[in-house]
């Protein structure tokens, strides 16, 4: 059925079914494309009349060079948590770990000065390694059990970094971490701190790489191993998937690219500290996954980026904004007085998170962008048991 | 009669399982010859689905083994808890001897090598311990470790099988289902991947076009591109089959390949067992309890009781055997 419409497509979607076929061969150039697009038009948003208000385009392009630290990291989390089905809890720590990595291999701390385009690889296989060592010992656990343990190693990481200060300084975190260097092209050398832009192009360059690599990681042998493990793990191992040394592959590849992002986000603020990396990370990146749509590499990207945009830029604008309304302060029996203009949404944060997450869960389960396969595993549910059932009834008046 | 001179394809010896006091399998001894269809049946809970499962890798026998292509591949572990050992006592040694001459030359750049080696040696050992590869698979034999083969070991070795209550990955294509089964069989790296090698662009090609020939084999053509949750019962069935025998199987497994069928799906089912030995060449071991499944289509019917083998032989002997006609029906059809 779904043949005959695709062949007989009118005008709009002749032309989207095109670019479709055309992004489907040519994923690479797609992405870069995409990117180059996105990373073009995105900084004029500081000229559009609500959001220019908001704050000057050198704010608003240093804003999405760390909203970029967060697609990194959602797109490595979804090769765990969206293909290969593992529920990881303790995702901050890989970022932690790649974070520290750099201060370790760049700072006045440990007086050594390796360059961060050395540093960036070192941490992204630093991450690897500790994510192998996290994953080794969870092969035997399935959901919730596995959920348990990567919890723990998630808080492990960031107590370890509070109280082995003669290693990481404690709370007072390492500061002074080398600016990457870009060797005087485009008249850059080092990296400025008043100055977005390079981090801005260097981020977008390191998630076009994440992007290709996990689409071709996602589209072979592994990737179809992956999402084998994810659907049916036993039937899996029955067709000669190694289920072992697939999970942990899983648990590497996605504990790289957060490592990246942890080389980076530490050499752009210049210090690492403990406390950047507790759980409201892991929770945070797994709720971008959630809802972006767990499985789509693009669509997660875009879920890290709405939501690290209305975290960072939406709830203090959303509290200026109401502010500016001027609404009078007015009385509500029982609660008293309530003055709207007052609250402080940041405050709130979290719970507005929360109840985006189950007005999702509840609407949209699939997430924003579901992968195809997604959305048939939760929309088809509902008919396919049916059908189940009268199968299975047939199946036994038969017998 | 040249099938008389061919070693057995499989044989087990004694095998036996418990589950805490339960004896599903008692020491049962069993052989599946080469390219005949052999069926195993009794009535529910008689440890068919058991007996299965430890050929398959899934349970490892109390006692007993399993040898595949002439090769013993299913026991209780020997000296497993050498295999481990191995791998963590090297590296600690370097560890200690360098952390020693590191002290007494006072030297931290010696220690920080020491350390750093030793890592590296560890996860190494581990990796190989993980991706088993042949030449770690023949040192573990010379240091007389046994270690019981898993499923995958099992596929590689050549076993294909389908379940009794399907387990297809339903939210996969047709064709990605068929060439997840091909995984075993195929070499590329995730390096391949990633840089998109001749040898990738080569082996997903084949593997396509692979993939479509084993659908069209077992009936399936034209639904490459279905989602295997959306096919009917009957072609879900079918998916299975062609799945395992993408594995390029020479043992194949079937349990229960007809449960919940009508009688016309039976009839083309058993059709499509008999192309399988006929046109592939391959040995069958059927799994049953729908008995004119059995007599149609089985060389050889073995018939499993209270997890003991109580009857063996051609579906006519098998059928007049006043045992089994007492486990089916009871003592009192007998009389």
């Amino acid at each position: 059925m779904t043949d005959t419409r695709r062949q007989s497509p009118s005008g709009l979607r002749a032309v989207t079914g095109r670019i479709g076929s055309i992004a489907g061969h040519h994923q690479s150039l797609t992405i870069l494309v995409g990117l180059a697009l996105v990373g073009a038009l995105l900084p004029l948003i500081s000229a559009v009349p609500p959001f220019s208000g908001f704050g000057t385009q050198k704010d608003w392009v240093g804003g999405f060079a760390d909203a970029g630290v967060f697609v990194l990291l959602a797109v490595g989390l979804n090769v765990v948590v969206g293909f290969a089905g593992l529920l990881d809890l303790g995702y901050a720590a890989f970022f932690a770990i790649g974070a520290y990595t750099y201060a370790y291999g760049a700072s006045t701390f440990t007086g050594l000065q390796t360059p961060f385009w050395i540093m960036l690889v070192a941490g992204a296989v630093v991450a690897a390694v500790f994510g192998i060592t996290l994953g080794a010992p969870t092969l035997r656990l399935r959901g919730d059990y596995l959920a348990i343990v990567t919890l723990g190693f998630g808080e492990i990481v960031p107590v370890v970094a509070l109280n082995a200060d003669t290693y990481t300084r404690g709370t007072n975190g390492i500061v002074g971490l080398a600016q990457p260097n870009a060797y005087g092209l485009f008249g850059i050398t080092s990296f400025p701190i008043t100055n977005p832009w390079p981090w801005y192009i260097t981020v977008l360059g390191i998630i076009a790489i994440a992007f290709m690599i996990l689409y071709r990681l996602e589209d072979s042998r592994l990737g179809r191993a992956w999402v084998a493990i994810r659907e049916d793990e036993l039937a899996a191992a029955s067709m000669g998937i190694n289920t072992i040394s697939t999970k942990l592959l899983a648990f590497a590849i996605g504990a790289s690219t957060s490592g990246l992002g942890g080389v980076f986000y530490a050499a752009k603020l210049g210090v690492v500290d403990p406390t950047q990396f507790h759980f409201d990370v892991s929770f945070t990146v797994l709720a971008m996954v959630v809802l972006g749509g767990m499985g789509n590499i693009w669509g997660v990207a875009v879920g890290a980026f709405v939501i690290f945009e209305i975290q960072h830029q939406g709830l203090k604008q959303l509290g200026a904004f109401i502010q500016s309304l001027n609404v009078p302060v007015f009385q509500v029996p029982v609660l008293g007085s309530v003055d709207l203009g007052g609250i402080n949404f940041l405050k709130f944060q979290f719970l507005l998170y929360g109840l985006a997450l189950v007005a999702m869960m509840l609407l949209r389960p699939e997430g924003l962008f579901p992968s195809r396969q997604r959305r048939h595993e939760l929309h088809e549910v509902a008919e396919e048991s049916e059908e189940a059932a009268e199968d299975t009834s047939e199946a036994v008046k038969g017998a | 009669m040249t099938d008389n001179a061919k070693p057995p394809i499989l044989v087990a010896k004694g095998v036996s399982k418990h589950f805490g006091g339960l004896v599903a399998v008692n020491s049962v001894d069993f052989d599946v010859p080469q390219g005949k269809i052999v069926s195993l049946i009794g009535p529910n809970g008689a440890g068919k689905t058991t007996f299965f499962n430890i050929i398959a890798g899934l349970y490892e026998p109390t006692h007993g083994s399993v040898s595949f292509t002439g090769v013993e591949m299913i026991a209780r572990g020997r000296r497993s808890w050498a295999e481990p050992l191995a791998w963590v006592v090297p590296p600690l040694i370097i560890a200690l001897i360098g952390l020693i001459v590191a002290t007494a030359a006072s030297s931290t750049a010696l220690a920080a090598v020491t350390i750093l080696v030793s890592l590296i040696l560890l996860i190494s050992a581990f990796l190989l311990a993980i991706a088993r590869p042949p030449f770690y698979l023949r040192l573990l034999t010379r240091l007389g470790i046994f270690r019981s083969a898993r499923p995958n070991d099992m596929v590689v070795a050549g076993l294909g099988r389908t379940f009794q209550n399907i387990r297809l990955f339903k939210t996969m294509t047709a064709r990605d289902n068929v060439m997840v089964g091909m995984h075993s069989r195929m070499r590329s790296t995730p390096v391949d991947a990633v840089l998109r090698s001749r040898r990738h662009y080569r082996e997903e090609k084949d593997a396509d076009a692979k993939a479509r020939r084993w659908l069209a084999f077992v009936g399936l053509a034209g639904k490459e591109n279905e989602v295997a949750r959306n096919l009917a019962y009957g072609d879900q069935r079918r998916l299975e089959i062609a799945r395992a025998l993408a594995s390029e199987p020479k043992l194949l497994l079937l349990d229960e390949p007809t449960a919940g069928m009508n009688p016309s799906e039976t009839a083309e089912m058993t059709t499509l067992f008999g192309r399988i030995r006929t046109e592939l060449g391959l040995t069958i071991l059927l799994i049953e309890h729908d008995m004119r499944v059995v007599m149609g289509v089985s060389d050889r019917v073995t018939v499993l009781d209270h997890g003991e083998k109580i009857a063996e032989g051609t579906s006519q002997e098998v059928r007049a055997n006043p045992r089994v006609i007492e486990a089916y029906l009871g003592k009192a059809a007998r009389a």
